[in-house]
């Protein structure tokens, strides 16, 4: 076990904050179909999200959010416009936590892949696992967590590629209601201590008034944006917030006028 | 240990049924002793023979374990070069199947020829029999890694070496460890086919030869030594299953609901 001295002197392994927007201009994208047809996945695409900023972008199932952060990760290059963006890092839909790897060795995954022996890295996570929650269960392997606990530990992992944006991909999707809930405060509660720049995909209107400091509002396929909100809410928020509520309204108004154009 | 004794309890019954069938069967048919030999006759000859069975037993076990390794060895190191290469697996795919056809003993004298009457015809042999099984299922195990994977691994900035160590090479171990199960089930007959087309100038030639060499006039010693054989693959699959439990154990630990 590492003091706290020594925890404490270890360097961040990237800087954090500090780096440029993320701006995209005019941003297009089509891919090849499964049946060979092409598909216009994004159209004209332009949104800024500042540094330390959290930009929700919200839209209707299949309208080319993950296609958006795999742009913004540099998995795929844009077929028009252009994009800038500090190195960013994708947490995928599903959790795609490692079955063989306990916990904290799955959370620890991109400090091995930086090249830290073993020890080290975990002795690195270790630490944030504490702080974020998830005490008591670094040895348990991913058959035995809870779906927000697996949700939590692909956070971590995300979180401790110490790259400075993260693309989050309908990070609790998957998750019932009042688990929902609970991780939406715990995300709040986690960047609040790691201010991180993040871009989080949602289909839930709500999350991205809860969570965002602006919103992008994606029409249907091809997605364009069809409204932008800035939530000046000081946190923590609730869901019955009047500037949350009168927001949501005026998301929700968007997407049902961009499913009837 | 008693949840042990009770697990052990159907295949002994099981076992004591048969051989009880079969006594009855040869007792009160009177089927003659060359054609059929009765259990209590393969016993008495396995405990008048069992120096001799012994020593043809070490040979045959060397031979397994080592063929084993070997088969081990080539279809893992086949199943990756085809895994990382699309060439390759066009190449070698088709001739690794051709391989399973061709009959041992075409090429036994070859084997002899190259590489004299010592282990290591045998070995190849064995090897031959029983690398297949390990690089299907190891090239399927391989393949089988969530589509997803490596996209979060690029993002996470790993190196193909490193998306293949921590993701590719794990996810195909308990599939390659199913092929290793299946190359051990076959790798005693393997054993058997490689004594009986490659001459060997050993003492002891191996229970395989000791078997042929007793089937007519020492049927009762044949089976004896059959019994041996039999024991030895039954002795061998559980080892491994074992094995299994250590080296790849979120494959057999029960799943959550979650997933």
């Amino acid at each position: 076990m590492p003091t706290e001295l020594q925890s404490r002197a270890q360097p961040p392994l990237t800087r954090r904050l500090g780096h440029e927007p993320i701006s995209l201009e005019g941003v297009g994208f089509t891919y090849r179909g499964s049946r060979g047809g092409a598909v216009r996945a994004l159209a004209n695409v332009s949104l800024r999200c500042g540094d330390g900023e959290l930009l929700a972008v919200v839209g209707p199932s299949g309208c080319g959010k993950s296609t958006l952060l795999e742009l913004l990760c540099g998995l795929r290059s844009p077929d028009a416009g252009t994009i800038a963006c500090p190195p960013a890092v994708l947490m995928p839909q599903r959790d795609l936590l490692l079955p063989w790897l306990s916990a904290l060795d799955n959370a620890a995954l991109a400090l091995r892949i930086a090249g830290l022996s073993r020890g080290a890295a975990r002795s690195r996570a270790r630490q944030l696992f504490a702080e974020l929650g998830l005490d008591g269960f670094q040895l348990a392997h991913p058959s035995e967590l809870s779906g927000g606990m697996r949700q939590r530990v692909a956070f971590l992992r995300t979180l401790l590629s110490g790259k400075p944006v993260l693309c989050l991909d309908e990070p609790f999707g998957a998750l019932d209601a009042i688990t929902r809930g609970e991780m939406q405060e715990w995300l709040a509660g986690t960047l609040a201590r790691e201010r991180r720049t993040v871009v989080l995909v949602t289909h839930d209107v709500e999350e991205a008034m809860l969570l965002a400091d602006r919103v992008a509002v994606l029409s249907p396929r091809p997605g364009r944006v069809i409204a932008q909100l800035e939530v000046e809410a000081c946190r923590p928020r609730a869901r019955t917030d009047a500037q949350v509520i009168a927001l949501r309204e005026r998301a929700l108004s968007a997407l049902a006028e961009g499913a009837r154009a | 240990m008693r949840r042990g004794a009770v697990r052990a309890l159907p295949p002994l019954l099981l076992s004591a049924g048969l051989i009880g069938a079969w006594e009855l069967y040869v007792d009160l048919a009177g089927v003659e002793a060359e054609l059929l030999p009765a259990p209590h006759a393969v016993a008495s000859a396995l405990w008048d023979s069992a120096g001799l069975l012994g020593r043809n037993f070490a040979v045959t076990a060397e031979e397994v374990v080592l063929g084993l390794w070997l088969a081990l060895a080539c279809g893992l190191a086949l199943a990756v070069a085809i895994h990382l290469s699309p060439l390759l697996r066009r190449a070698v795919y088709p001739l690794a199947v051709g391989s399973q056809a061709v009959p041992i003993p075409v090429i036994g004298v070859l084997l002899v020829f190259w590489w004299g009457f010592g282990i290591l015809p045998k070995l190849v042999v064995i090897a031959l029999i029983c690398f297949f099984p390990v690089l299907v299922t190891t090239v399927d195990g391989l393949a089988a890694v969530d589509p997803d994977q490596p996209k979060l691994l690029r993002t996470l900035d790993a190196s193909r070496w490193q998306a293949f160590r921590f993701a590719e090479l794990p996810a195909a171990l308990p599939a390659a460890l199913s092929g290793a199960r299946i190359a051990l089930a076959v790798g005693v007959i393997g054993a058997f086919i490689a004594e009986t087309t490659t001459p060997t100038s050993g003492a002891y030639p191996g229970l395989g030869r000791q078997i042929i060499a007793d089937i007519n006039f020492q049927t009762p010693r044949a089976y004896a030594g059959t019994a041996v054989l039999v024991a030895f693959a039954m002795a061998c699959f559980y080892a491994l299953a074992v094995a299994e439990r250590r080296l790849a154990p979120w494959s057999v630990r029960p799943r959550g609901d979650n997933r």
